[in-house]
């Protein structure tokens, strides 16, 4: 990846940053002064132990999952492995899909949708369920992210009577799984633009 | 045939609204001879009094007529016109709903302030002194508070919060920059445009002042009347009523503190500094010990399963304590009123009964409802009774000028606002908040409380005020429906929340929590997420009883949802029939195979599916409920512990049936036996399970003992009794059940 250990951030790569995720130069340097405050290896990239040692994300139900989040994936040889370091930019990306959506940003084409459209913001979310990567939430799936928001004193016959439920009144084309568009269809009526947005302030 | 029917309908309809009409005219004549025959009636009681006094001591000597027929009105007075005016108010309610197409145009409280003046103008007109009805004291703690209590006991918390702070803004800068806008103009005009010999020129500044901080509040009964009607979308709803309970705080302190000032006749630094103080004492204040008694009323509710018959009333008791006990120290009792319904809600309903909690809903609606037309009605005989003082300049000033705060106050804090939100408001939006600043019966409750010898020109405020409710409830009010549909407003989504909104919901909340702890920003999921743990650990634990303080909310919302369908489907479907319909076919008895098929009433399939379907998955969690009760604390509540039963009952139904189809399923003989022990630990697990009901089923049992001791045949007999279309046909049940 070539990230090289340099503490100040360059202001070519704060344009590209820009230029890729939409933030505004102010959020990039707050950012990345939080980037290096969690960054105690000092190497210039975040590994998995650095977001664990965040305390509230150790009791968040799906602290395991949104780290994961964050380390992209990679392709070694048919092999789909899972990379031990993210950097800055890595990081950035994964928080744009944050951003709160701009008026003049809401432009129709699909091909140039930035990272936090709608469709974009809703695909971030879905991906977190489908951890196979399959296109679909199977009721496995759902299950297990029931167990994590519910804990542990629900007899695994309620969570599956409130799965079946949930996958019952979703699934539109009877697979007895939730695809993309079902997720998209069942969230239409839930502000998703204000829910996945957080106010970076200046 | 259907020609019939429909002019037998209208013809229903006018005759209905013919009744209602004479009801109505009797009562106001009966009212109108009571008012007149009242005054007339001392002399005569006192008169029969003494008359009854002589007829006592004399009792030997004379045979005067023993009165078998008396009248005394004197006596009932007071609750007999209580109860004519609010048998008016509801006769009135009732009549414009069988008027078709009346409350499409026009809205409810437009149509009560006429009826108001009406009957005004009949007590008026028969040479009757018409009563002071909006006495102050009457509005604000009679009629006011249910209004009140209401809003604030189904307030929707979420929406609330999220935008809390514009609420906020609008509710305390909005109401202050209307108030001095008001008032100074007001005061410059008085002096400035008119004669110094006439009485405007007279009013000072800070009765202007003082006027304007009392015309200048949204009302929100009158919010509630209006917007109730039009459906608007949920963000739009909650930033005008929100901003309307919320202003309270303001308007409480600025007429306390005009008030004053007038009396007194100087103001200084340090008395305006103190009012600012005041203001945040006030409100704080208000919350706080709406708070406390929120808390109070939880903690109560945690012990009533013993007395489930008063638990509403500790509610009501509560919420009214905390409104009356604001009050003593000058807080503002509204927002102490929604706070303690807010805060007592989500504890109270996890505490009481079914019962209670709908109990609740139709009290708080039945008096809210009453509150608010009686309001109307009363400004309605108040616009007649009232000592009026029209000056033409002073009220269409304060008419133009109300409106032209409102708009310009609304722009300008949008403007601002919208740099903090993330969801910024429209033009389109704006128009319907500025739009939406209705006033009301407070503000006509406001000038009427004022001191005469204070202030000489108090009747000049109050026909003003009159007039500028007047304007906005009738003009406003009847206009907004038409303006909404014209501007295409968004509207309100009817449709209840489901379990997936729900879950997604609760996950983006965990998810945006994560996000906002990696990026170190301590935003609003964060503090969410902070206060909702400190509940679950402590708070919980203190206020709710039993195992229901350890509940999940989703496992809570999805239990609501299902039982809910559960309980339309029955009733819809003929009543508790249908599934004690069941053990029957499991009795063993060859002539009673026809039962099913008499007993089930006309359900169509699909019903019955989805009715078992429900049923079945309900029953997992009504055994968890059962296993963690104890005898003494379960409900003796006959219709709870029927629908448990019957739960109870088709559980083990579909138990044993599953085991046998699984079991016959295999033709291996040594099955046979397992079959035997499997009945038998059905059996006992029964047992064991039925100490903890308080009238355990007899049924089950006696079906069970028969198939113990003829197996073969039995399980013939079983898969034949079973076979019917109901259980068996459920592929998917299979599917989940079996390991």
């Amino acid at each position: 990846m070539g990230s090289r250990a340099s503490r100040l951030l360059r202001e070519e790569e704060i344009e590209e940053i820009k230029k890729e995720t939409g933030f505004s130069h102010s959020q990039i340097t707050r950012l990345y002064s939080r980037f290096t405050s969690l960054d105690k290896g000092e190497n210039g990239t975040l590994s998995r132990e650095d977001f664990q040692r965040i305390p509230e994300l150790a009791i968040n139900p799906l602290g395991d999952r949104i780290i994961n989040a964050f380390f992209p994936e990679g392709y070694f040889v048919l092999v789909i492995f899972r990379e031990d370091q993210v950097n800055f930019r890595g990081f950035m990306r994964t928080l744009a899909h944050f951003r709160p959506i701009e008026d003049n940003e809401k432009n129709k084409n699909p091909a140039t949708e930035p990272l936090n459209s709608r469709t974009n913001k809703l695909l971030f979310a879905f991906r977190l369920y489908d951890l196979d990567r399959d296109d679909k939430i199977s009721r496995d799936e759902l299950l297990q992210v029931l167990r994590m928001m519910v804990g542990v004193n629900i007899s695994d016959e309620q969570l599956g009577s409130i799965a079946d439920r949930t996958i019952q009144e979703a699934d539109t084309n009877g697979d007895s799984c939730i695809s993309f568009n079902e997720f998209i269809k069942v969230l239409e009526k839930v502000d998703v633009e204000q829910k996945m947005s957080i106010r970076f302030l200046h | 045939m259907p020609s019939r029917t429909v002019s037998h309908g209208a013809s229903g309809r006018l005759r209905g609204l013919f009744l209602v009409m004479v009801l109505v005219f009797l009562e106001g004549s009966v009212f109108t001879v009571a008012v007149a025959s009242s005054d007339q009636h001392s002399p005569i009681t006192a008169h029969s009094g003494s008359h009854k006094a002589t007829d006592h001591g004399s009792h030997n000597n004379t045979g005067k007529a023993f009165p078998v027929l008396d009248l005394n009105y004197e006596n009932v007075r007071v609750p007999f016109e209580i109860s004519l005016w609010v048998l008016l108010a509801s006769l009135m309610k009732l009549g414009f709903h069988l008027v078709p197409h009346l409350s499409n145009i026009v809205p409810e409280s437009c149509l009560l302030i006429v009826v108001g003046l009406l009957v005004g103008g009949i007590i008026r007109g028969t040479g009757e002194t018409v009563p002071p009805v909006l006495d102050s004291k009457l509005f604000f703690y009679i009629l006011l508070p249910p209004i009140i209590l209401d809003a604030g006991y189904f307030l929707p918390i979420r929406p609330f919060m999220e935008n809390l702070g514009t609420i906020l803004i609008f509710a305390v800068v909005g109401t202050l920059w209307n108030a001095f806008f008001v008032g100074g103009l007001l005061y410059g005009v008085c002096q400035i445009g008119t004669e110094s010999s006439s009485i405007l020129s007279r009013i000072g500044l800070l009765q202007c002042l003082l006027f304007g901080s009392i015309i200048s509040a949204v009302d929100p009964v009158a919010v509630l009347a209006v917007f109730e009607e039009i459906h608007i979308n949920e963000l739009l709803h909650i930033l005008v009523f929100g901003e309307s309970l919320l202003n309270d705080a303001v308007t409480v302190v600025l007429y306390h503190l005009f008030e004053e000032f007038s009396g007194i006749g100087s103001v200084t630094l340090l008395k305006g500094f103190l009012g600012v103080i005041s203001f945040f004492v006030v409100a704080l204040g208000g919350v706080l010990v709406g708070v406390l008694y929120g808390i109070l009323a939880a903690f109560t509710s945690r012990f009533t399963s013993h007395t489930r018959v008063i638990e509403p009333l500790f509610v009501f008791l509560y919420s009214y304590m905390a409104y009356l006990s604001a009050e003593i120290f000058h807080l503002s009792g509204i927002m102490a009123l929604i706070a303690c319904g807010a805060v007592m809600r989500p504890y109270v309903e996890a505490n009481i009964s079914h019962k209670s909690h709908t109990t609740i809903k139709y009290f708080l609606k039945m008096w809210s409802s009453v509150s608010e037309t009686l309001i109307f009605i009363f400004l309605g005989v108040a616009t007649v009774a009232g000592p009026h003082d029209w000056n033409w300049t002073f009220v269409t000033v304060t008419v133009i000028l109300c409106l032209v705060a409102r708009v310009i106050g609304v722009v300008g804090l949008t403007f601002i606002i919208n740099k903090f939100r993330i969801v910024k408001l429209t033009t389109k939006d704006q128009f319907i908040i500025a739009y939406g600043g209705l006033r009301g019966a407070i503000a006509f409750s406001l000038g009427f409380l004022l001191n005469k010898e204070h202030f000489p020109e108090r009747e000049i405020f109050l026909t003003a005020i009159i007039t500028v409710i007047f304007f906005t409830v009738f003009v406003q009010g009847m206009t907004i429906k038409p303006l909404v549909e014209l501007l295409a407003v968004k509207k309100k989504q009817e449709a209840k929340r489901s379990i997936n909104e729900e879950i997604h919901t609760q996950f983006l909340d965990h998810l945006l929590t994560g996000i906002e702890d990696i990026c170190g920003h301590y935003g609003h999921h964060h503090w969410k997420d902070k206060l909702n743990r400190f509940n679950k650990k402590y708070v919980k634990k203190c206020l709710i009883a039993g195992e229901r303080s350890k509940e999940p909310q989703l496992i809570a919302f999805y239990h609501k949802m299902e039982m809910k369908q559960a309980i339309q489907l029955v009733e819809s479907g003929g009543g508790i029939k249908m599934p004690s319909a069941v053990p029957s076919t499991v009795s063993m008895q060859p002539s009673t195979k026809p039962a099913p098929e008499r007993a089930i009433p006309q359900l169509s399939k699909n019903k019955e599916e989805e009715i078992r379907k429900i049923l079945r998955t309900n029953l997992q969690r009504t055994r968890q409920r059962l296993r963690s009760y104890n005898r003494h604390t379960l409900v003796a509540d006959p219709y709870e512990d029927g629908l448990s039963d019957l739960f109870l009952k088709k559980q083990k139904m579909f138990q044993i049936e599953k085991k046998v189809s699984f079991n016959l399923a295999s033709p291996q003989s040594p099955d046979s036996v397992n079959l035997l022990d499997e009945f038998g630990q059905a059996n006992q697990q029964e047992e064991e399970e039925q100490g903890l009901m308080m009238k355990p089923p007899s049924r089950p049992r006696e079906a069970k003992k028969p198939s113990e001791e003829d197996e073969a045949k039995d399980q013939q007999r079983l898969m034949r009794c079973l076979s019917d279309p109901g259980p068996s046909a459920d592929e998917d049940e299979d599917g989940a059940f079996l390991p």
